[in-house]
């Protein structure tokens, strides 16, 4: 529990912290701390630098408006799980917030922290990826966008720079008849996801289904997509059947981990269940 | 008694100061020119030591020593003994460093004391060492297969102890058996993860020679002596402290090496050294419990009476012999197989192994619930095997009451007393039993699976007879003590020498002292948890403090009645043998209203104005309480579970439970022991398990891969008594701390393998993850 030396900065600008992150090539940068923080007190992790943004002003809060809602990267888990406004436009996400690690995890740990941190059992990748967000994030060269489905790019690790700081998430306008969900299967010593499925659907004028997106967490060594299990849900009328054969497919080409609290193929399982689940709500609010 | 308060619920005294933050845990002493320990442990499971080279760390600014466990050596420490020793038992050295070899992942191989916490832990990557690998073996019966890895020369074959036990004909009874039923039954390792973890500070001062230890042990008393006799300071120039600990469960009853390097760090230094432990090393360095692999036969007839009984369980100790281990799966787990049922005919045996893991010890229940739990499944195997109702084949076979007399099993113990059909049929009621099983038929038909168990257990505790507990190996006698301290005032101080770390005894046994003297508990302070203060104590373990020492005080304060009478005697101008104490005031029989109080009797025992010189001024006494037989504490607990056929979660949806652990001086504390225990225990059946992998590394090495269970995961429990006072002690207490973990675990199972049953599922072992349920359901 006690962590090797390091260096500790705190700027009160984004363009502080990414001139710190472009002058200290190995630093990592200090959101809520409760991914970082841990492996630094295990010795796991020993960056020299810590960048710290927690003092940077601006990064925290939610905005909702007809074009979408954007999420600022310093906005804590639990203040996510709480937002009204959010929940109405995709409880997906505010039940992903609700589902991360324990009531003190929830008052710290931040979304940019644990986007760009990139756990392969985070909850909310899988709700990003089937949300289609976008990342804002901010580098010596301005300011880029990234889509979620290019975000995530393998075991810890994410599209961003060394010298970028995740800004602001921004989730696209709700969309008339449409709805989604997240569902997860929680390992029961670290509440991490073993397996976690977000579903959106959008409905078309007779009920069918006009487009559906599904992010996988937990199971792959990187959040994914359900690609087959969406092309198999377009255009069909959705009951128990049509939705349980194509959650058949969710885990189909995935290359699922095995660690002592599940196996490959258990993981693969639970991920077609969790996709029928998840499938079943989020057309439930759709309709 | 006027007063009755034994038996009332009095809330605990000592939660003010804990839940304000105002306890005093060891990690908040601070003490003048302290220094900081960190410990290099072995990241190898079997390794020899080739070099080890702690220059570089020694240069390193701030550190002022590393030790090796050649350095210990030189400096006169012994190696850690066991305290309690079977016959023939192999004991291999347990330098509290290492030498030569480390033998599990945490195994200590040097220490560093530094000027702070942060330098110490730095200067461990400057130790330099060189191992040279050795093959490694984790499983403990695999460790006495012909050619597998081997820890000590002293055990061939890894096996630190051969015990057996029996009854009857065991094989003959098999032969004869309508049924017989052969399964392997595993009950995993668990990691006991107390609350706090162990921290020690060692202060030593040199004029005069005094070594103080203070530690978050469970039994300073015990841990003095064990620490005399490793460091060769003399017991009566050492004193042990331990002041509030946040929890044991038994892994804080034993003298650990950490302790013993700072004691020897501390005279080296002539500084106090601090020690506290991180919660990482807590999993591999402080002890675990449980981990048996055992083969059981069972033989039935077809009426569902059990005839036999034969057990071959391979007990894993671990690296080392931890204090304790040795008695925990022979004379608490074997002669215990027998439960609340006639059973006649057993054949146990027991290989106590050595293998490259973490020392195995008393972890709550220690024994007991290794037994509960298998003659617990083998009563539902029977049920599963003949298509009974498990609570059938309970009945079937079930000692009848027995309230006046004790019950002789079949092996070595005799029961104190017990209804355990009593109990059994109120747990029953209280469930609704028929109405679920009705539910359950209607819900299987709905392809919804919920699952019914029932534990009938009975567990020892009490320990022990002193002469018993001698003849069977212990190293000490297991009897507590008691001062009870009258002040002039009528103020009263109780000295015991049991520990408190969340038993409540600050409550429960000034309730003891106030009931008899007719106080109030306000009147009463309890002081424990200092060998300088206090009386010789055995150890707070085993359900042990309120049979034992609670009747320590008990008979204390009766001492303290009659010495206060030869007071009264006078001061009522009287004969001695007329004179009575009741409800707090002493009087002449028959005339209650010229009585004299208490408190005027204890002025009188420290003024002597009305006394003859021949009544000894002063008003105390003390006890040492050796109870005439162990206490056997009993009880049905019934789970009720749904498991979910998509996933093989289970849930946990009702849980009631009836136990009979004696006559109760706190209601509230003993329910909070029984709902504290019903956790720790169905926490095995569904999610705890220490994990090694074949290198011996602890996969489980931390919370986030060791499942324990969170509150929001179960349901409120239903608790109920029943109530045999034992006959071993004058409180007829039989203990509460460990009944709910030895019942619980099998009434969770049984539940989970009910839920099973349409799948043709006897077994599987636990915990009972989703997956194994979810594969056990896919075999159909």
């Amino acid at each position: 529990m006690f962590p090797a030396k390091f260096e500790y900065y705190a700027p009160t600008t984004v363009n502080q912290a990414v001139a710190l992150l472009k002058k200290h090539r190995d630093a990592k940068v200090l959101a809520g701390g409760h991914s970082l923080l841990p492996t630094m007190k295990l010795r796991l992790a020993q960056p020299p630098v810590l960048v710290d943004i927690g003092k940077v002003k601006g990064l925290a809060g939610i905005k909702v408006a007809k074009g979408g809602a954007t999420i600022g990267a310093l906005t804590t888990h639990a203040t996510i799980a709480a937002s009204k406004d959010l929940r109405k436009q995709c409880p997906a996400i505010t039940e992903a917030a609700a589902l991360i690690g324990d009531m003190q995890v929830r008052n710290r740990g931040t979304i940019g922290g644990s986007l760009s941190h990139a756990d392969p059992a985070a909850d909310y990748p899988a709700v990003m990826i089937a949300l289609g967000a976008e990342m804002k994030a901010v580098g010596p060269k301005g300011a880029r966008t990234i889509n979620a489905s290019h975000f995530f790019k393998s075991l810890m690790t994410t599209a961003l720079k060394p010298s970028e700081v995740l800004t602001e998430v921004r989730l696209p306008p709700h969309q008339p008849n449409s709805g989604c969900a997240y569902v997860k299967f929680p390992n029961p010593a670290s509440r991490f996801a073993v397996a976690g499925v977000c579903a959106w659907i959008a409905l078309d004028a007779k009920g069918r289904c006009a487009k559906a997106s599904i992010g996988i967490t937990g199971a792959c060594a990187t959040a994914t997509r359900a690609s087959k299990t969406e092309a198999a849900l377009r255009g069909k009328e959705l009951n128990e059947e049509t939705i349980a054969a194509a959650a058949a497919q969710a885990a189909d080409g995935l290359d699922c981990l095995s660690d002592i609290h599940a196996s490959a193929e258990y993981r693969a399982h639970l991920v077609t269940v969790l996709t029928a689940r998840a499938i079943q709500q989020a057309v439930a609010r759709a309709k | 008694m006027a007063t009755q308060i034994i038996g009332s619920t009095v809330k605990r005294r000592e939660d003010p100061r804990l839940i304000t933050g105002a306890g005093k845990y060891t990690d908040n002493i601070v003490l003048p020119r302290m220094t900081f320990m960190a410990i290099l442990r072995s990241p190898h499971a079997h390794a020899r030591i080739k070099k080890i080279d702690a220059s570089r760390a020694q240069k390193h600014p701030g550190v002022l020593a590393v030790y090796t466990g050649e350095d210990l050596k030189k400096g006169g420490v012994n190696p850690i003994p066991v305290g309690f020793v079977l016959p023939d038992m192999k004991t291999a050295q347990h330098h509290p460093l290492a030498i030569d070899e480390v033998h599990y992942v945490g195994d200590g191989m040097a220490a560093v004391v530094a000027t702070d916490r942060y330098t110490a832990k730095d200067a461990l990557d400057l130790i330099d060492v060189e191992y040279e690998t050795l093959p490694v073996v984790v499983d403990g019966e695999k460790a006495t297969h012909a050619g597998a890895p081997q820890l000590h020369p002293e055990a061939p074959d890894n096996v630190a102890y051969y015990w057996k036990v029996g009854a009857g004909d065991a094989d003959k009874a098999l032969t004869e058996a309508d049924g017989v039923i052969k399964q392997r039954i595993i009950n995993q390792r668990l990691i006991p993860t107390a609350m706090e973890p162990r921290v020690a500070i060692a202060d030593y001062q040199p004029a005069t020679g005094d070594l103080t230890l203070y530690t978050t042990t469970q039994n300073p008393h015990l841990i003095r002596l064990l620490m005399a006799l490793v460091l060769g300071q003399p017991e009566h120039k050492l004193r042990v402290v331990s002041q509030d600990v946040g929890g044991g469960f038994g892994s804080k009853i034993y003298l650990y090496a950490d302790e013993v390097i700072a004691c020897f760090a501390a005279k080296q230094l002539a500084r106090p050294v601090k020690w506290t432990e991180e919660r990482t090393e807590n999993y591999k360095a402080t002890i675990h419990g449980r981990d048996h692999i055992t083969d059981a036969e069972v033989g039935y007839k077809k009426d569902g009476t059990i005839t036999a009984l034969k057990v071959k369980t391979w007990a894993n100790q671990g690296a080392y012999l931890s204090n304790f281990a040795p008695l925990i799966p022979t004379f608490f787990y074997g002669p215990m197989l027998q439960g609340v049922y006639q059973i006649s005919n057993f054949f146990v045996e027991v290989w106590g192994t050595y293998t490259n893991t973490t020392p195995v010890d008393a972890y709550r229940g220690a024994g007991r619930p290794e037994a509960a739990y298998l003659i617990e499944r083998a009563v539902d195997w029977v049920a599963f095997e003949l298509k009974m109702d498990p609570a059938e084949v309970r009945r079937k076979n079930m000692i009848p009451p027995f309230t006046s007399a004790p019950y002789q099993t079949s092996m070595v113990y005799a029961y104190d007393s017990g209804n355990y059909p009593a109990t059994l049929e109120k747990a029953l009621k209280n469930a609704g039993y028929a109405d679920l099983r009705k539910k359950q038929a209607e819900l299987r038909k709905q392809g919804k699976y919920m699952g019914i168990g029932i534990s009938t257990y009975v567990e020892i505790t009490g320990a022990a007879p002193a002469q018993v507990a001698a003849s069977i190996g212990a190293g000490v006698a297991l009897v507590e003590s008691a001062l009870v301290r009258v002040h002039p005032t009528g103020k009263v101080v109780v000295y015991t020498g049991s520990h408190a770390h969340g038993q409540g005894h600050e409550t429960t046994f000034a309730q003891i002292v106030a009931d008899q003297l007719g106080l109030s508990v306000d009147d009463v302070e309890i002081v424990h948890g200092d060998t300088e203060r206090t009386p010789w104590g055995a150890g707070t373990y085993g359900s042990r403090s309120q049979p034992v020492g609670g009747a320590a005080v008990y008979v204390a304060t009766q001492r303290v009645i009659e010495k206060g009478k030869k007071f009264a005697t006078h001061m009522l101008e009287a004969a001695e043998a007329d004179v009575v104490f009741e409800g707090g005031k002493y009087f002449v029989k028959g005339t209650p209203s010229k009585a004299i109080t208490f408190q005027e009797v204890a002025l009188e025992a420290y003024t002597a104005k009305k006394v003859p010189a021949d009544v000894e001024s002063g008003l105390e006494a003390i006890s040492f309480f050796n109870p005439s037989n162990f206490t056997f504490p009993n009880g049905a607990h019934i789970a009720v579970v749904m498991v979910d056929p998509d996933t093989g979660k289970v849930d946990l949806t009702r849980y009631i439970c009836v136990d009979d652990v004696g006559k109760v001086i706190n209601p509230m504390i003993v329910e909070g022991q029984i709902h504290g225990g019903i956790v720790q225990g169905l926490a095995q059946a569904l999610w705890e398990g220490a994990v090694y992998d074949d290198d011996g590394q602890l996969l489980s090495g931390s919370m986030m891969d060791y499942a324990l269970p969170i509150a929001s995961n179960l349901p409120s429990f239903e608790t109920s008594r029943t109530e045999t006072p034992s006959p071993v002690n004058p409180l007829g207490a039989k203990g509460a701390g460990e009944a709910g973990t030895i019942g619980s675990t099998p009434a969770v199972a049984n539940a989970v393998m009910d839920a099973l049953k349409p799948f043709g599922v006897r077994h599987i072992d636990m915990p009972l993850t989703s997956e194994k349920v979810w594969r056990a359901m896919q075999k159909k």
